[in-house]
């Protein structure tokens, strides 16, 4: 067993940015985003795939980055809660989450965010059932998971009209 | 402009009340708030824990030798280390950061790595060699009786007995024997566990003054600020302790932790940054969670639904450790009489160890599973006199400002309110016993306290404390110990002060939880922050009020009590148009007076019970719930479904709405998830595997709690009858809501198929065996069958306010004389 095992160095493609990093080559997506890129919005419940808060979106479908190697999403488009604002603009599913409830701790809130952003990307009008069903993977603790609906389908509706 | 106003009498609102964006919703929303993990800095080193495979052992040697070898590593430590031991409840010293002599359950820490990484770390702690010789185990109270030896600590009343203790409150068995009915019932309410969704972590580091810095998502950074400079022997003034925003806590994160102390030593002796961060394994071994509880309610009622006296009697299961023990021993019973009338009242309580992770405060502290078994009993006892009961309940709620014969004050109560409010929502008189085959409604109600009269270590200092710090560019500082959970606090906080000044809250920045700058506040637990934080921000505020009031008032031509605050601006009461903007005023009041700032702080009323142990219970008040829940019964499988919950909730006064319904609806899922599914279980591994004692699901995938998909659409009602003791009226919310869930859904199943399932979880396959039993012609009933010949001690005897007591404890022969 070697104490500092060997690196791999690549160019990951993160919120549309290429960030050249290198890490050792067991790292998971989720430990080389927090721990070599700095990206610490995504957070971590287990790291064993079981409650969804590491949830980021590669190639725009929700993934769980604890059970990915980084090694594996060199050339893939990756997107993370720091890159869904623009600016200082918030999108509209993080200033619903904001403001109607669906983040209390905010621990389980990226992952919820980054699943329901790929949900209203491929359906701008899900029913309530949609969304329980598509979230079924994230947990929350805090909410009763009621305001988090309520923030998605405030959200989808500020996305269908373009106000809020 | 009204006229300058008392808090409570104020008539319009510029913030409390309505729905707003949270002070740190924004951060959240973004990534961009940083938990105790998301803490990186310069040389930092990690830390991992060495836990025992074992569930009660002597620990013969321990050589770290190879791991101190091993490339990376920096350091390792073992109890040497750590001489002193912790608890956080003085009576309960019984913990070491790292075990010395013995350990007690599978998962009590018994070493530590610091080195480069996470992976070499644990790549070390298998090269540490520790020798251990196995002892008996006690896997649960009735066995902890059963075996006074071999004891798992040498304290405690006797045996594995830890706590045990008794109360009567009059005669008990008298008024039970002249009832028209004594209804006796066992309930059995399994444990659980918090399962925040963050790990716990924490990041140790010595500051350049030479001073420790601890960043740790903690709940009491406080009471854990004590425990640190009494572990590392060092003076509390060179430790700092910054309780980083919390993934939520629900009471897990009030015990301080191992590897808190761990970190924080291994910073100290190698100067470096030491994070830790647990896995989520570990949590389940860290818990503190629900006490697994035995109760036997004995309860005597006249023919037309009166209660006339109640024999409680507790059996706690501890786990390994003191925790919060002690108090949760009380407050399995304590609470009991703040619903109902009650005349009478007996409550005996003893807390075992066993070798299992300690349980400690869990949303409700020890109230859910005697709120459980009263509230299915009393269901029992509606059904039995042919009563409904939402109206037996409504028939007797404890009157406002009342004392319980245990000498509790009630205080405000809107539990009728509650009451008629969810009968109303669930169209409970037209859907009752109308929802065809399989499909039921229950009720239950209960009862919580807006944060504990006493603090943990016995002092006559505020419980907590606010300073409040201006200037002329308009800015609004306010520093406070307590600590952000997810609850809200922060927002409570901000809200509050921006109210009084009549600024909006986005002019407030909150510096919460940091014991070297903030004044002490106890800590985010009882839910205590908004009573006693909103109340110590409410002097504050009202003092510099007070300055700003007296600037203003020579420019605006108008005496200093007729100046009003609102809308970022500042008026004279009797004329609109003779103003100035709050920025304005803060500059006259500096020019006048000096910078400004003020203190407030809060320690709650003395309780009316002055007997020993009447301390536990008291509340500057008390919210209440009312819940009904629907069912649908699956008669072939058992499985029970939950298409909709009611629930209305007396709060006094949501500051903001939207959190507060989230607190609502939160507090219901906790409830709903541990009456159906939460258990922390164990079992034994076979012989030829140790016959350790281990936990059965330490994951999130087999620990089984709700998803979205399970959790059914919850109306809330918030009744608000501003309560006289607290911030604008304000109760808790933290808490109350869950208490009402798990009773309310066991008599829902009852009403749906006709069996009783005393006991939580109720699991689709106790529900299948109340059916067979039903089938059969046996009584419908699944739940505990015996309560043990437990030891409770001669009680302390305390006459209730109505037959003559003083509060204080008196002889039993005295009474004869007076009832």
């Amino acid at each position: 067993m070697s104490a500092v095992p060997d690196r791999v160095h690549m160019t990951l493609r993160v919120n549309g940015e290429e960030l050249p990093v290198s890490f050792a080559p067991y790292k998971t997506l989720l430990e080389v985003l927090r721990e070599d890129l700095n990206l610490t919005g995504t957070k971590h419940g287990c790291e064993l795939g079981e409650c969804g808060a590491c949830a980021v979106l590669v190639d725009g479908e929700p993934l769980l980055s604890c059970l990915e190697l980084a090694v594996q999403c060199e050339g893939r488009e990756i997107q993370t809660i720091e890159g869904l604002a623009k600016g200082t603009e918030l999108h509209p599913l993080q200033a619903a989450f904001a403001d109607v409830g669906g983040s209390q701790c905010g621990y389980c809130t990226s992952g919820m965010v980054m699943t329901a952003k790929a949900l209203l990307d491929s359906e701008p009008a899900p029913s309530r059932e949609r969304i329980r069903e598509a979230l079924s993977g994230n947990l929350c603790r805090c909410t009763g998971y009621q305001q988090i609906w309520e923030s998605v389908e405030e959200a989808a509706r500020v996305l269908r009209d373009g106000k809020r | 402009m009204n006229a300058p106003e008392k808090p409570l009498q104020k008539k319009r609102f510029d913030t409390i009340g309505k729905p707003r964006r949270r002070v740190d919703g924004r951060a959240k929303a973004i990534g961009q708030l940083r938990f105790a993990d998301d803490l990186v800095l310069p040389r930092m080193l990690h830390c991992k824990l060495l836990r025992s495979p074992h569930p009660h052992a002597v620990i013969e040697s321990i050589d770290v030798a190879r791991a101190q070898a091993h490339r990376g590593v920096h350091l390792v430590l073992t109890g040497a280390e750590f001489p002193v031991p912790y608890g956080i409840m003085p009576v309960s010293q019984d913990e070491h950061a790292l075990a010395r002599e013995r350990v007690r359950f599978v998962g009590d820490p018994v070493a530590a790595v610091v080195a480069v990484d996470e992976q070499t770390a644990t790549e070390a702690l298998e090269l540490i060699e520790v020798k251990y010789r196995q002892l008996p185990t006690v896997a649960s109270p009735e066995e902890g009786l059963a075996n006074p030896e071999p004891r798992i600590h040498d304290y405690g009343e006797q045996g594995n007995i830890h706590r045990n203790q008794s109360y009567e409150f009059g005669d008990v068995e008298e008024a039970l024997a002249k009832s028209d009915h004594v209804f006796e019932d066992l309930f059995f309410y399994e444990g659980n566990t918090h399962l925040p969704m963050e790990q716990q972590a924490s990041l140790a580091s010595v500051e350049g003054d030479g001073k420790l810095l601890l960043s740790s998502s903690t709940q009491n950074p406080h009471y854990l600020h004590r425990q640190l400079a009494r572990v590392l022997q060092i003076p509390a003034a060179h430790i700092r302790v910054i309780a980083t925003p919390n993934g939520g806590g629900f009471g897990g994160k009030c015990d301080p932790g191992n590897h808190e102390f761990v970190v924080s030593k291994a910073a100290l002796m190698l100067g470096r940054p030491v994070k830790i961060c647990l896995t989520r394994e570990e949590v389940f071994y860290q818990h503190r969670g629900r006490h697994p509880v035995l109760m036997k309610f004995r309860t005597g009622v006249t023919k037309d639904g009166r209660l006339t006296a109640m024999h409680l009697q507790t059996l706690l299961d501890g786990g390994a450790y003191g925790s919060h023990g002690p108090a949760s021993t009380f407050y399995t019973g304590v609470l009991t009489p703040v619903t109902y009338e009650l005349p009478r009242f007996k409550f005996e309580a003893c807390r075992v160890f066993t070798n299992k992770p300690a349980c400690g405060p869990k949303r409700g502290h020890g109230t859910p599973q005697p709120r459980f078994g009263q509230e299915v009993q009393l269901d029992k006892i509606a059904e039995k006199l042919g009563l409904d009961p939402a109206e037996l309940r409504l028939s007797m709620v404890t009157k406002p400002d009342s004392l319980t014969a245990s000498w509790l004050r009630v205080g405000s109560t809107g539990l009728a309110d509650c009451i008629r409010k969810v009968v109303e929502m669930s169209g409970w008189k037209e859907r009752r016993r109308k929802l065809g085959p399989g499909r039921g409604l229950g009720i239950a109600c209960s009862s919580y306290m807006c944060g504990a009269g006493v603090s943990i270590y016995w002092n006559k200092m505020p419980h907590s404390a606010v300073q409040l710090l201006l200037d002329r560019s308009g800015q609004v500082t306010v520093y406070c110990g307590a600590t952000e959970l997810g609850q809200g606090s922060d927002d409570v906080l901000a809200s509050i002060i921006a109210e009084s000044l009549g600024i909006d809250p986005g002019f407030v920045r909150c510096v919460t939880g940091d014991t070297g700058i903030t004044p002490i506040d106890l800590g985010s637990y009882s839910s205590r922050v908004t009573i006693m934080m909103g109340n110590a921000a409410l002097q504050a505020a009202g003092r510099v009020r007070e300055l700003l009031a007296a600037a203003a008032a020579e420019q605006l031509n108008t005496l200093p009590d007729r100046v009003v605050f609102s809308q970022d601006r500042v008026f004279a009461a009797e004329d609109p148009g003779k103003t100035m903007s709050f920025i304005e005023a803060v500059a006259l009041a500096e020019t006048k007076f000096g910078t400004i700032a003020a203190v407030g702080s809060y320690a709650p009323p003395k309780p009316p019970g002055r007997y020993k142990g009447a301390g536990v219970g008291p509340s500057p008040a008390y919210s209440f719930s009312a819940c009904v829940v629907e069912t649908e019964v699956d008669p072939h499988t058992g499985w029970v479904t939950v298409p909709k919950i009611w629930i209305a909730h007396d709060i006094g006064r949501a500051l903001n709405p939207v959190l507060a319904r989230g607190q609502v609806i939160g507090g219901v899922y906790m409830g709903l998830g541990e009456a159906l599914m939460e258990e922390q279980a164990f079992r034994r591994l076979p012989p030829k595997l140790s016959s350790a004692l281990v936990h059965r699901n330490p994951s999130m995938l087999d620990y089984k709690s709700l998803t979205s998909l399970d959790m059914p659409e919850v109306e809330v009602a918030l009744i608000e009858d501003p309560d006289p003791n607290c911030p604008y009226g304000a109760k808790e919310v933290g808490q109350g809501p869950l208490l009402p869930v798990m009773p309310a859904l066991a008599n829902a199943i009852y009403d749906a198929v006709g069996v009783r399932i005393d006991e939580v979880p109720i699991t689709p396959d106790k529900v299948l065996r109340a059916l067979e039993k039903k089938e059969k012609g046996e009584v419908p009933r699944v739940g505990p069958e015996s309560f043990p010949a437990v030891p409770y001690p001669a009680p302390t005897f305390v006459l209730p306010p109505w037959e003559g007591g003083d509060g204080n404890e008196t002889k039993r022969n005295d009474k004869t004389a007076v009832v």
